[in-house]
């Protein structure tokens, strides 16, 4: 994709895609039904995935989807769909004024965060490092070669290291599932 | 900011106007091809179990389409009690459109010349390829689970719970056998796929164990015959599309059409090699002309048509898997053989790497065919288990013979005893 669009037609997407992703975060986390939590997340997923699109990480936009809405979403609506829970407003998690409160507080200090954070100054110019990576994209190999390299050249024990730790985890969920279900089954 | 033609890039309105042109011309050819396949399937259906089939309506039952389009806009739309009915509506939107935007980067022939300049035949030539399509089909899965779980009918419950299940599970061999083609084309960029198998053969010789995982998941993907657990009709009524009618009935029955589309299409791009004419080099050498678009078009139809076939086939030929057979299949079954392939792969091209033997050549194609024809062997006979292909190939010996004998003996006498 060529970085030669319109700015309006930039900003009018990025602008759009923003406030949707912000509209369908707030109504993910106020939806008392599990089910259109999970769908209004999936949207916001879907939001972050065309904001990765319009920045040129067209390999994290796909993972985005693929991987999260794709998959772990569906896994969600699975359980909840498998557990097949009651009504929704008896289930509702949001408890109490003070809980609200709480969470408000929270929200306010992260805005706060986000506000200091927009004011500091980033670098205007690319590293050497990411300018590098940057040209490598119209290359052959396209937009996975630069992400290859450094997951299996630079960085490839780490990556294998925490491949290993994520089956030890896989493993370890199914012999404690299989535990609990045994003792009960007796 | 005001919008000034005269900032834009100089070919960013033919860009626009082609990209919208193509758009329009992939969306109408789309929707009634996906309609014809509802025909196809039945004329298919009825040739194999010697039927007529639809023919009443235009020569040979070409306008049951039309006929079936203005029933289903003319029915009662009915809307059950106590559904969700915001998810409700929504389904067989979401389940439709997935299988649609998938063919935005399918290559759909050579570039056509024009006066306006050269104009690929790819709706959109997104650098990520490969992986849009895989992940854009990930999510039709939500148009069947939210479809079953706000019919508020536990059938449909059931049948969106094991359409979640099945897709999930076999979306992981089929990404698995898409990385062993990956690996060979070294790429993602779909065009480049195709010219890459254009140019050193196709990956359905190179890849040939890869290409069967792909197909038994695309199945599996489509919820087709044998694996339409989501839809069992002898057990879940019709699963998760029971509680609707007329025209949201309609859309589920165009998504399944639509899927398969998708499925095909991305089958014959990946293993099929797109849209090269096979045995010749006119239709990817030399300056591009209507007649080569024209006829890498052709070609590329065909192919799907051909698959699209086989679907169908595939259907009225063999019987539904069991759920349990089903999941077993695909994780201990395809994704073994979908992770050994790409360890195999891997290590045949670096052999071939070390041993100076260039890519594309045909030392190359022969050791990859050689090497898939022995893998394929070894996987059809662990698949027959010595169950069906080499029983009938084979006499029985004596001793087996009057063992089974003896048995059915016993067996018929106990039936008997039990009668008595």
């Amino acid at each position: 994709m060529d970085n030669t669009f319109h700015p309006l037609f930039y900003s009018f997407h990025f602008y759009l895609f923003g406030l949707i992703g912000i509209a369908s975060a707030l109504l993910f986390v106020t939806r008392k039904s599990p089910v259109a939590a999970a769908l209004w997340l999936v949207n916001v997923m879907f939001c972050l995935a065309a904001l990765y699109l319009m920045l040129d990480a067209q390999f994290i936009g796909a993972i985005q989807v693929l991987v999260y809405a794709g998959a772990i979403m569906v896994v969600f609506l699975f359980v909840v769909m498998l557990l097949n829970l009651g009504h929704p407003s008896e289930l509702a998690d949001i408890r109490g004024n003070g809980g609200r409160l709480a969470a408000g507080a929270v929200g306010l200090a992260l805005l706060a965060e986000v506000a200091v954070l927009t004011r500091a100054r980033f670098p205007a110019q690319l590293t050497p490092k990411a300018a590098a990576a940057l040209a490598q994209v119209d290359q052959p190999g396209g937009v996975i070669a630069p992400i290859a390299d450094a997951l299996f050249r630079e960085h490839l024990l780490a990556f294998e290291l925490t491949s290993i730790l994520l089956l030890t985890a896989i493993a370890g969920a199914v012999v404690l599932g299989r535990k609990r279900g045994a003792a009960d089954a007796r | 900011m005001p919008l000034d033609p005269m900032q834009l890039e100089p070919a960013f309105w033919p860009f626009l106007i082609a990209t919208v042109v193509k758009m329009l011309v992939v969306f109408t050819l789309y929707m009634v091809v996906v309609a014809y396949s509802t025909l196809a399937e039945r004329k298919v259906s009825a040739w194999i179990q010697d039927r007529h089939g639809p023919n009443r309506v235009g020569p040979w039952g070409l306008f049951q389409v039309l006929a079936d389009g203005v029933k289903n806009f003319v029915k009662e739309e009915s809307m059950p009690g106590d559904v969700n009915k915001p998810t409700f509506l929504l389904a067989p939107a979401i389940a439709f459109t997935m299988a649609l935007t998938a063919w935005a980067v399918i290559p759909f022939g050579a570039p056509l010349p024009t006066p306006w300049g050269k104009v690929d035949l790819i709706v959109a030539d997104a650098p990520i390829g490969v992986l849009y399509p895989l992940a854009i089909t990930s999510l039709g899965v939500y148009g069947i689970v939210l479809a079953g779980w706000s019919s508020n009918n536990k059938y449909s419950l059931l049948g969106g719970l094991r359409a979640s299940a099945q897709m999930v599970s076999y979306e992981v061999a089929m990404g698995l056998s898409v990385v062993a083609v990956l690996l060979l084309m070294g790429n993602v960029s779909l065009p480049q796929v195709v010219a890459l198998q254009a140019a050193g053969g196709w990956n359905v010789v190179l890849l040939s164990v890869a290409a069967f995982v792909f197909m038994v998941s695309a199945f599996a993907e489509t919820n087709r015959v044998p694996f339409d657990m989501a839809e069992a009709e002898s057990e879940l009524i019709a699963g998760y599309h029971s509680e609707y009618s007329a025209m949201k009935f309609s859309m589920f029955f165009i998504a399944e059409y639509a899927n398969m589309l998708t499925a095909s299409a991305m089958f014959v791009t990946l293993f099929l090699g797109g849209w090269d004419i096979p045995f010749t080099d006119w239709d990817t050498t030399g300056p591009a002309t209507v007649a080569k678009a024209l006829a890498t078009f052709a070609i590329f139809a065909a192919k799907i048509g051909a698959f699209m076939f086989f679907f169908i086939w595939i259907r009225w030929t063999l019987p539904r898997f069991r759920y349990d057979q089903l999941m077993s299949l695909g994780w201990k079954f395809m994704l073994p053989v979908a992770l050994l392939y790409i360890v195999i792969v891997s290590t045949g091209m670096l052999l071939l790497d070390v041993a100076g033997v260039a890519r594309g050549s045909g030392t190359y194609f022969l050791a990859f065919l050689g090497l898939n024809v022995v893998l394929m062997g070894l996987l059809f006979v662990i698949l027959d288990r010595g169950r069906l292909i080499s029983p009938a190939s084979s006499r029985l010996e004596r001793s087996r013979v009057e063992r089974l004998r003896a048995v059915a003996a016993a067996r018929s006498s106990i039936a008997a005893g039990e009668v008595r």
